[in-house]
């Protein structure tokens, strides 16, 4: 898909929580001695006074500081999450009060499990290209849910990104084309009023992020005919590492091009944030001329596929936090009853 | 204006009082100091009060311990200033034998904390607070008191462990009060030891929830019997500040305190000097501190000073809490002001008992409210 | 829930906008109808910046109603001179000094129930270090 106006990303931001929980403290706590370790070693869990709300203004600000956009020029803003704090109300009111961005903004929130950022990017592109707005705001947010002793437990994680989509010629990464391929497929799913989602264990795997992330990948790479070696990064939906590192070798891309990247080796899966989060970290390195490649996946399920291409703005465009020093910001948290606090999975009586 | 002066006074044990409530409580007050003076009733009752309404869904108290008191039809209100709302109630009844509106007149300040949840109670007293700036953000009353308590040991460099006077002062002058909540001494050593609430401040820094009622009759000069040993209200006043405390230019100084002190020594025509002894608002020791100097008894950050030299104890040069204060007589809210009109009334009358402050000609007695955005100032005179 | 008294606090808890007059170009936060410096009522919305240091800090241990202890406030006095009250989120209270450059971010501050109203507005936290811009 291209827009009918060229448009690009003038500003990013992300934004992942200062706490962690270490994998062994859940795996302490519901398997046997000598299971197999963990996916990944901790994942970032939010402060108690944190939500998808307060995650998406702070990556928001450092998007919209960095693209140095006037307030009144932006004209949409959606977040992409599971996790909203209020299961009717938008977030996106909220986050765009905090902006100073209200009232005459398109809001809402966006819903499609893991995809639900990479579909606001959809709509921010869309809205941007046909000329309906000057700028549109993107986020993709979750404080990642799983039930107490299941295997996501071992790696839902917390945080996201914030991207500010406006005309090419302001743009520090310009979208060459996207994609976006789904069908019904009931991998993982929440019903109302249900505390966790469920999902459908090794079915979520090849019938499920596979396929879709393959079909979406190979459709974009045949859109803008190029190949796996024509692009400096590529960012994927990030469920576990092995995941990525399995899909990405069958596309033909190398471990080099997915390192930078793939963020949840050091904090889990941030669900609708995953990939939004990997992409801000390609962003915070990439070099003029880099074409990066992106492929979301949502449960439910489908992919969206974007390809970008760097400006020489991006030099300019980095100023404030990026998403390595809030990976080094790191304090563990005292064991899995200080976690299942600080989740709400336990309250106070 | 003419003079008023206060005839009677009353009050019930400050603690825990299971088997009585607000209207037992403040009606055991007024009849005492009704009593006391030798009066059936009075023109009018002002009773301060400040949680009846969000901690025992009681408002119009006035009128509850009016009828409870046997005063109807009598003229009864309730007079909010928070913490220093008894103080309040009692320059309401001055203002009113002072202008002829009455001749007779009784104030009473009367608190039921302990029937209310813990974190009613702290909900409740940061009512005091702005709710906006202030309540809403999770500050507590004690928060509010710890922030001034750690920027004060900044700025002076004093320990903790400089507070101490003040809590042993206290407590020791509480040890022969009768009504007295906390009638144990305690040591430096125990306050340097107690348990924190809100670092850095201790239990032994901070005033306890309890119940409690105190009344005074205060009549004008024509309505005197022989009987009485009148204490002249030589001066009321009060001043305000700001509601939240990060607004004011200085924090560290109470500035209402301060300013309704000078209205009262001017219009008494005395200064910090002349006074005997010195009824303080100890909720906390940091505000004992800043009332000492907002008092003019020490400049400002000299106030522990004041309190290592000892002139704050029994036989110094400026006694306080005599009784024991809100420290360890205790603190019923919206009835502390009352109790210590009715403590430097007896003072001046010779009745101190054991804690008699000798030869006591005037009392200076403050009362202050949301942390320092209202304050109640009397001067007493024998 | 005080859904009304939260709604008219958005500006100033969500964004820390104050008032700038424009007689004195004083700042001053809350707002009010007169400003605190010249008594003036020439006075526009201004965002503060948000930046700051602990002027002084405590620890809340037992907590009023609608807040779970244990946590932390502060006065924070900010660039523009002024002072206000806030709770410190990020930091451990042996990390907390007087003086600790602080910086200011939104937050949840009130959470009315597991069901109920969420209220949103400023906390502080120490300043996020960050690399240089390459």
């Amino acid at each position: 898909m291209r827009s009918a106006q060229p448009v690009g990303i003038a500003g990013y931001g992300a934004y992942v929580p200062r706490l962690r929980v270490r994998t062994s403290d859940i795996s302490n706590a519901w398997r046997p001695r000598g299971a197999i370790a963990p996916a990944v070693a901790e994942k970032s869990v939010p402060g108690p006074d944190e939500d998808v709300v307060t995650m998406s203004i702070e990556a928001a600000r450092t998007a919209l500081d960095r693209a140095g956009t006037e307030l009144e020029r932006i004209g949409a803003v959606w977040v992409g999450t599971e996790s909203k704090p209020y299961a009717v109300k938008p977030s996106a009111t909220i986050v765009a009060e905090a902006l100073g961005i209200t009232p005459h903004v398109v809001a809402a929130d966006m819903e499609f499990a893991c995809k639900a950022g990479s579909e606001a990017m959809q709509a921010a592109v869309a809205f941007v290209g046909s000329g309906m707005v000057e700028a549109a705001l993107a986020i993709g947010m979750d404080t990642a849910q799983s039930k107490p002793g299941d295997a996501l437990e071992y790696t839902a994680g917390c945080g996201g990104a914030a991207y500010l989509f406006a005309a090419a010629e302001d743009a520090l990464a310009v979208v060459e084309a996207s994609v976006s391929h789904v069908t019904d497929t009931p991998d993982f799913f929440r019903r109302e009023g249900a505390a966790y989602p469920e999902h459908g264990g090794r079915f979520t795997g090849e019938p499920s992020y596979f396929r879709h992330t393959r079909a979406a990948s190979r459709r974009l790479l045949e859109d803008v005919g190029a190949g796996p070696e024509d692009f400096a990064h590529a960012v994927f939906h990030q469920p576990v590492p092995k995941f990525v590192e399995k899909v990405a070798s069958e596309l033909g891309f190398t471990p080099a091009q997915i390192d930078t990247g793939l963020v949840a080796r050091r904090m889990g899966n941030a669900y609708a944030g995953s990939s939004l989060l990997g992409l801000a970290a390609v962003l915070d390195v990439a070099r003029p001329g880099d074409r990066i490649f992106f492929c979301s996946y949502g449960s439910g399920a489908g992919s969206d596929a974007f390809a970008f291409r760097v400006t020489g703005r991006i030099e300019a465009r980095r100023a404030g936090a990026a998403v390595a020093d809030y990976l080094d910001r790191r304090q563990v948290v005292d064991g899995y009853g200080r976690y299942l606090q600080l989740r709400g999975k336990v309250r106070r009586g | 204006m003419r003079d008023a002066f206060i005839v009677g006074v009353g009050q019930t044990p400050v603690g825990e009082h299971w088997d009585r409530g607000l209207r037992e409580l403040g009606a055991e007050a007024v009849r005492a100091a009704l009593d006391d003076a030798g009066f059936e009733t009075a023109g009018a009752l002002y009773v301060g009060n400040m949680l009846g309404g969000c901690v025992n869904g009681q408002e119009n108290v006035a009128t509850l311990v009016a009828d409870a008191a046997g005063l109807l039809p009598v003229e009864a209100l309730k007079i909010e200033a928070a913490c220093a709302s008894g103080g309040a109630a009692v320059r309401a009844a001055a203002l009113a034998v002072a202008a002829g509106a009455c001749d007779v007149a009784v104030a009473a300040g009367v608190e039921k904390m302990t029937d209310g949840a813990p974190d009613g109670i702290i909900a409740g007293l940061a009512t005091a607070a702005d709710q906006d700036y202030e309540a809403s953000h999770g500050m507590s009353f004690v928060a509010l008191s710890a922030l001034l308590m750690r920027r004060y040991m900044h700025e002076t460099g004093a320990p903790r462990e400089a507070f101490a006077p003040f809590a042993v002062v206290a407590h020791a002058n509480a040890a022969t009060n009768g009504n007295a909540m906390f009638r144990e001494p305690i040591s430096a050593e125990q306050f340097g030891r107690s348990a924190l609430v809100a670092s850095p401040i201790g239990i032994f820094d901070a005033a306890p929830v309890c119940d409690g009622a105190a009344a005074v009759v205060v009549c004008s000069q024509e309505a005197l019997r022989a009987h009485h040993k009148p204490v002249r209200i030589a001066a009321a006043s009060v001043a305000t500040d700001t509601i939240a405390l990060a607004a004011r230019s200085d924090v560290l100084t109470l500035s209402a305190a301060a300013v309704s002190a000078q209205k009262a020594y001017a219009a008494a025509g005395r200064g910090p000097k002349d006074m005997d002894l010195f009824e303080a608002h100890d909720a906390f020791t940091i505000i004992t501190a800043l009332s000492l100097e907002a008092c003019g008894f020490a400049k400002r950050g000299e106030a522990l000073r004041l309190a290592a030299e000892g002139c704050i104890a029994p036989g110094g040069c400026i006694p306080i809490s005599t009784f024991g204060g809100l420290k360890a007589r205790g603190h019923p809210v919206g009835a502390s002001g009352a109790y210590q009109i009715v403590e430097a009334a007896l003072q001046l009358r010779g009745e101190g008992g054991e804690n008699q402050v000798k030869g006591a000609r005037r009392a200076l007695a403050q009362s202050v409210g949301g942390h320092g955005s209202v304050a109640v100032t009397h001067i007493l005179e024998a | 829930m005080d859904l009304a008294r939260y709604h008219r606090l958005r500006s100033a808890y969500y964004r820390l906008e104050g008032q700038r007059c424009t007689s004195c170009q004083a700042v001053q936060f809350p707002a009010r109808t007169t400003c605190r410096i010249c008594r003036a009522r020439t006075l526009e919305p201004h965002r503060l910046s948000g930046r700051g240091t602990v002027y002084s800090h405590a620890e809340v241990g037992p907590a009023p109603r609608g807040f779970a202890s244990p946590y932390l406030v502060a006065l924070v006095q900010l660039e523009e001179g002024l002072l206000l009250t806030a709770q410190l989120t990020d930091v451990d209270p042996e990390d907390v000094m007087i003086g600790l450059p602080v910086e200011m971010v939104t937050r949840r501050i009130q959470e009315h129930g597991a069901q109920g109203y969420l209220v949103y507005g400023y906390k502080f936290r120490p300043i996020l270090p960050r690399r240089k811009a390459s």
